[in-house]
């Protein structure tokens, strides 16, 4: 019984220390940075079952803010080989288990 | 002339070179350099044959099929069959498609509702799924039509990777950065300490592992290889001579060696400094430590200690620096990257080569009793009863302590003190020293663990037990001058060497209190070693910048080497140590070089093979060859005892 509640607490410890956005590589001015990432983390957590829901509605919104054609992944194993405009490209983890990529290219 | 079949129209006559000539006639600009080939049955016609027009008419019926067959029949003997099949067949092709109406597309409509529905209807066979779907015809309009796949992004359960790895990279990507975070918190915390820390750093080397940044060290390895391999390119000579070159000339002298010069290492910061102590490393048989110092009592400054390796002669392994010179060192047996240090301000400490740090990780303190005087030499000792690590030191302040590691500290243990008894003390310092003697240098017993010897500046030579702390077992009135180093014999257990700054060598037996032999040398011998190979075999080097090795089961009376290593101006020898398992010297000078010299085959002459006759090895014929000559010595003696 020890070992599972360990395991429990273990786990809960991984939630609390890994729910923090993680940016793994971006080339966004500063500014637009912190736009796009707090509006990633506002979307995932708005719609923390539903990654479509969370995709469309980051897209959405960097249309109206930076101009249109933005694309947006979400989801908990993908890979990608994408082509994106300069200093437009956010890659970052968050909640421990989804990556969120956010780029232009119109 | 019969066309080929009944579809074959009859406007044209069908003649086959009428074809090709009428195909000739509208483009025959091109075609006209082509000469018609015949075929040999080809019918002759005359222009007029060829403009008759035969007039065919297209019919349904199969010009092949028979027309009057007639089949046998028992009522009239043979019966015309009118009716024959016209049908020609050129080309039949099977298609997969299934009318949805019929049996067949009902039966395999049914088959996949249900095994879609229920899977352990298939267990029992496709024939019976079968029967119940004829049974219950027609197909349930309840069961739902599944829902086909849609093949651009339907995958297949087997095609997935289960254990998603991107999530793994994700949790890497945390535990990374947490563990970042963490530690630029321990930065801010240190960085208030960090002043303190840099005024004890002052005046020492970082140790390259600290100076280079992140970048460098990620190739540190790659450009560790890079530099041996030039080296190894730069010294290729060195490296051949060191593993294959054997002096030929030996052959034609007997009684006579040589030591080839090899590598020689030096490096810029030790270039003032005197070499005052080298050690092989016991696991890493090219590694050596270099102990650096200053033997002048008006010129004592930093002191340091290098590591070498021959791999790698340009440039030490590592490099520690040290506010006093460094005195002796004794590397671990058991742990061969701790390093034991004595240095002249008195204190002993212990580097380890594992950190990357350029302190000793123990170090004694005034506190911790260090000795007063110089600390002449170190030992380690097997493991104590608690299994800590611990080592002897000795001094000029005439303590021989036993330094114990327990809990990251050093604990210290006077062992003995050699105290002077009465008037057969004759300190040659007078007053300061009439208590006390002063130890230079000491050797413990292969095999009786209690048992040492301790060399002093007066010249005496003290046998000694770790048990009796007050009494002395023996004294040898050895020397005139200091001790400057004991040496029990690798394979004889009652033989040690000693020499001192009056020229001699002595060859003792420690159960008799005279010398057995005696080697004048016309100069202050500094070190003496025995060599690893065997019994007889030991080196010294002098003052004036001379190695000598003697072979006693060759010649007893004069050294087989005698060679100039240094220049003999303003530069002496200091240390000498044989290599453990290879044919080689390390010489270390008072200029801060360590030279490495190979022994020439003379010196380490092992004995003739006969035929039919094995050759005896190992430690008993070591002892008995050195017994034998030990005989010639003590005979004559202990019959005049007698």
């Amino acid at each position: 019984m020890a070992d599972t509640g360990e395991g429990k607490k273990e786990e809960a410890d991984y939630k609390r220390l890994h729910s923090f956005p993680l940016i793994r590589h971006t080339d966004m001015p500063e500014e637009m940075r912190v736009e796009a990432m707090e509006l990633c983390v506002t979307a995932c957590e708005k719609y923390a079952t539903n990654n479509e829901s969370a995709a469309k509605m980051i897209k959405e919104m960097m249309d109206k803010k930076f101009g249109s054609s933005w694309h947006v992944v979400i989801g908990e194993g993908f890979g990608f080989e994408i082509t994106h405009e300069v200093k437009n490209l956010l890659y970052m983890f968050f909640g421990g288990s989804l990556a969120v990529c956010v780029w232009k290219c119109s | 002339e019969t066309p080929t079949a009944g579809l074959s129209p009859s406007l044209q006559p069908v003649q086959d070179e009428d074809v090709s000539t009428e195909a000739g006639e509208g483009v025959d600009e091109w075609a006209a350099a082509k000469t018609l080939v015949k075929p040999p049955d080809q019918l002759d016609l005359t222009e007029a044959e060829l403009k008759e027009e035969i007039t065919r008419i297209l019919t349904a019926n199969n010009p092949h099929a028979p027309q009057n067959i007639v089949r046998y029949s028992f009522k009239v003997t043979y019966k015309p069959i009118n009716y024959v099949d016209q049908m020609a067949v050129h080309l039949s092709l099977n298609g997969n498609m299934i009318p949805k109406d019929s049996d067949e597309g009902r039966r395999q409509s049914i088959r996949l509702s249900t095994a879609a529905g229920e899977e352990e209807a298939e267990g029992s066979g496709t024939a019976e799924a079968a029967e119940i779907a004829e049974a219950e015809e027609p197909p349930p309009s309840g069961v739902k039509e599944q829902k086909l796949a849609n093949q651009f992004n339907f995958i297949e359960r087997a095609s997935r990777t289960l254990n998603n790895p991107m999530q793994w990279e994700i949790y890497d990507a945390y535990v990374e950065e947490l563990q970042k975070m963490e530690r630029s918190k321990e930065k801010e915390k240190s960085k208030a300490q960090v002043p303190k820390r840099e005024e004890k750093k002052k005046g020492r080397k970082l140790t390259s592992l600290e100076s280079q940044s992140d970048d460098i060290t990620k190739i540190s390895k790659a450009a560790k290889i890079m530099e041996r391999m030039v080296n190894q390119n730069t010294f290729d000579d060195i490296a051949q001579d060191f593993k294959y070159f054997e002096d030929a000339s030996d052959e034609y002298r007997d009684h006579e060696g040589t030591l080839l010069p090899l590598w020689k290492f030096q490096y810029d910061k030790t270039k003032r400094l005197a070499v005052t102590a080298i050690s092989w490393n016991p696991k890493y048989k090219d590694l050596f430590a270099v102990g650096y110092g200053s033997y002048d009592f008006l010129k004592q400054g930093q002191g340091m200690l290098l590591l070498y390796t021959m791999k790698n002669p340009s440039f030490p392994e590592y490099v520690f620096s040290s506010e006093s010179g460094i005195m002796c060192l004794d590397f671990h047996n058991n742990h061969p990257y701790l390093v034991a240090v004595g240095f002249y301000d008195g204190n002993v400490a212990i580097y380890n080569l594992k950190k990357a740090t350029s302190q000793p990780s123990y170090k004694s303190s005034a506190k911790s009793g260090k000795h007063t005087e110089p600390v002449w030499q170190v030992k380690w000792q097997k493991d104590d009863m608690d299994n800590n690590l611990n080592f002897f030191s000795v001094s000029s302040d005439g303590r021989i302590v036993s330094w114990t590691l327990v809990k990251n500290e050093l604990v210290h243990t006077d062992v003995i003190k050699l105290s002077v008894e009465g008037t057969t003390m004759q300190g040659p310092e007078g007053l300061q020293l009439q208590t006390l003697g002063c130890g230079t240098s000491f050797d413990f017993h292969k095999k009786i663990d209690n048992l040492f010897l301790v060399g002093t500046e007066e010249g005496k030579i003290y046998k000694c037990s770790k048990c009796y702390s007050s009494q002395f077992l023996d004294v040898f009135e050895a020397h005139h001058m200091a001790v400057d180093s004991v040496s029990w014999n690798p394979y004889h257990l009652k033989v040690f060497i000693s020499c001192s700054s009056d020229w001699t060598v002595k060859i003792w037996d420690h159960t008799i209190k005279t010398p057995m032999f005696i080697y004048d040398l016309n100069s202050a011998v500094g070190d003496v070693a025995w060599s690893p190979y065997s019994s007889t075999v030991f080196a010294a080097v002098t003052t004036d910048g001379k190695a000598h090795v003697f072979d006693l089961s060759i010649n007893k009376y004069e050294a087989l080497c005698t060679q100039l290593v240094v220049a003999k101006k303003k530069n002496k020898i200091t240390h000498i140590q044989f290599n453990p398992v290879y044919p080689v010297v390390i010489i270390g000078d008072e200029r801060g070089h360590v030279t490495s010299l190979k022994l020439s085959p003379n010196l380490r002459r092992m004995p003739k093979e006969k035929k039919g006759q094995e050759v005896k090895k190992g430690p008993e014929v070591e002892i008995a060859k050195l017994d034998k000559l030990l005989n010639l010595v003590r005979d004559p003696e202990s019959k005049a005892g007698k």
